[in-house]
């Protein structure tokens, strides 16, 4: 097997370095040695792949999880899942994690001085349908205090993870919200050179998928690395043709 | 391409609320073919301190070399009952262990057989994005024509190979140094 279709690497500036010094826990964590270039054999362009039944309803729908609703401004987030040819990813998994509506995790080492929420947990998971399109009914994350430095706060956010169709297309980011003034001064989101690339963390407000007297909608479409349009022949120096 | 992949962001510190529904320490259910082998290490910092918010992420081929998975064309060697994927957390040492079968020899570049390896994927609150690296197996021959292996400098190919365990068949050891000496191996994938 000398042609693999590799899936195209990320284009410098567009993804963040693993040290990035204002982000303070990156200090001690990130490698410091270059990355090895590796091809992509089969072990790279296959990947788990997880069927219709790990995905239940209530995994989608984070507001009813518990026998009562949470506290909360209720939102519905949806988008698509694209890969960078603009094909949607269909059938892959999203799992989604965030504090609650007083910027608290249910999560044991989060000390910070905000209630719990006992309706909410904080977490779900779904599958995108054949389209690539995946929804989930939360609540709004409230911001928080975290001690990366003096007086420091993070914007409302919403963790995503996708696999996308291979080892290669695994991807962990977050979800901001449009307006937020804690934006411009959050390590975590300015950890990407390029300015279009961060601003594409930012959902927008959706008239479309806001319900009626029940939840406001934001859209948040993600895309994953996609193949190369045509396969390259593969070095074992880890080179493309 | 009209798209740009969008950009990762840390996993943070409570990532475990939303990752914890997967975990799988098990790959190898009983009737799972293959030698077993269990895997267990540590994930350590710059200052060798343990890592105990980390989560590892395997995925592998089956003991034919065969990978559960569309875009793997070699059909007659699936095995159902096996998915390759395994997800284990660290615990407050910074520890993790999973039990999963030796995978067989997998196609590389230019035609050639890769050594046997596991693909893993290295999660933890301050890494902007995972890390990337593999795991070798002890006292296989492959290893020395394996390319991967072949990239990397010999005086640091020791850390993506497991070590055998003093008296006890099939425990392997292999740890995950994020920073400093003895830097494990990470790939650009």
């Amino acid at each position: 097997m000398s042609k693999i279709p590799e899936y195209r690497r990320y284009i410098p500036g567009t993804q963040p370095p693993h040290l990035h010094p204002p982000y303070v826990s990156s200090i001690k964590r990130a490698p410091l040695q270059p990355l090895v270039v590796l091809a992509h054999t089969l072990s790279e362009i296959t990947g788990p792949v997880f069927g219709p039944e790990i995905a239940d309803v209530k995994a989608c729908d984070l507001t009813r999880q518990h026998s009562g609703e949470p506290l909360g401004e209720r939102i519905v987030v949806s988008g698509r899942v694209l890969d960078e040819n603009s094909r949607p990813v269909p059938h892959t998994l999203v799992e989604i994690w965030q504090a609650n509506a007083a910027g608290r995790y249910l999560h044991g080492i989060d000390q910070h001085n905000a209630p719990l929420d006992p309706n909410f947990t904080g977490c779900g998971h779904a599958l995108t349908d054949s389209e690539g399109r995946y929804r989930f009914v939360t609540i709004r994350p409230g911001e928080y205090p975290w001690g990366n430095h003096h007086n420091a706060w993070r914007p409302a956010h919403i963790h995503f993870s996708l696999f996308g169709p291979a080892f290669a297309t695994r991807l962990v980011t977050q979800m901001y919200f449009q307006g937020d003034p804690l934006i411009p001064y959050d390590p975590i989101f300015n950890c990407t050179d390029d300015e279009k690339a961060r601003n594409r963390l930012i959902s927008q407000f959706d008239w479309e998928t806001t319900i009626p007297s029940q939840a406001l909608g934001y859209r948040f479409d993600i895309v994953l690395s996609g193949r190369e349009s045509t396969p390259m022949e593969t070095h074992p120096h880890g080179e493309k043709s | 391409m009209s798209l740009q992949a969008t950009t990762w962001q840390t996993v943070g510190p409570f990532f475990s609320i939303g990752f914890s529904w997967l975990y799988r320490d098990n790959l190898a259910g009983p009737g799972v073919s293959g030698e077993r082998v269990e895997i267990a290490g540590r994930i350590l910092d710059g200052d060798s301190k343990p890592v105990p918010d980390g989560i590892v992420e395997i995925w592998q081929a089956n003991s034919q070399g065969k990978y559960a998975h569309p875009d793997d064309p070699q059909e007659n060697k699936a095995e159902s009952g096996f998915t390759g994927y395994g997800r284990i957390p660290t615990d407050d040492g910074g520890r993790f262990r999973f039990t999963t079968i030796k995978p067989g020899r997998v196609p590389g570049p230019d035609g050639k057989l890769q050594a046997p390896h596991l693909a893993i994927s290295v999660f933890t609150r301050g890494l902007l994005r995972r890390l990337i690296t593999r795991i070798y197996f002890p006292d296989e021959p492959s290893n020395t024509e394996d390319f991967a292996l072949g990239l990397v400098e010999a005086g640091r190919r020791g850390t993506l190979i497991a070590k055998k365990m003093e008296g006890r068949a099939g425990a392997l050891e292999w740890n995950v140094v994020l920073q400093g000496p003895g830097e494990t191996v990470f790939f650009d994938v």
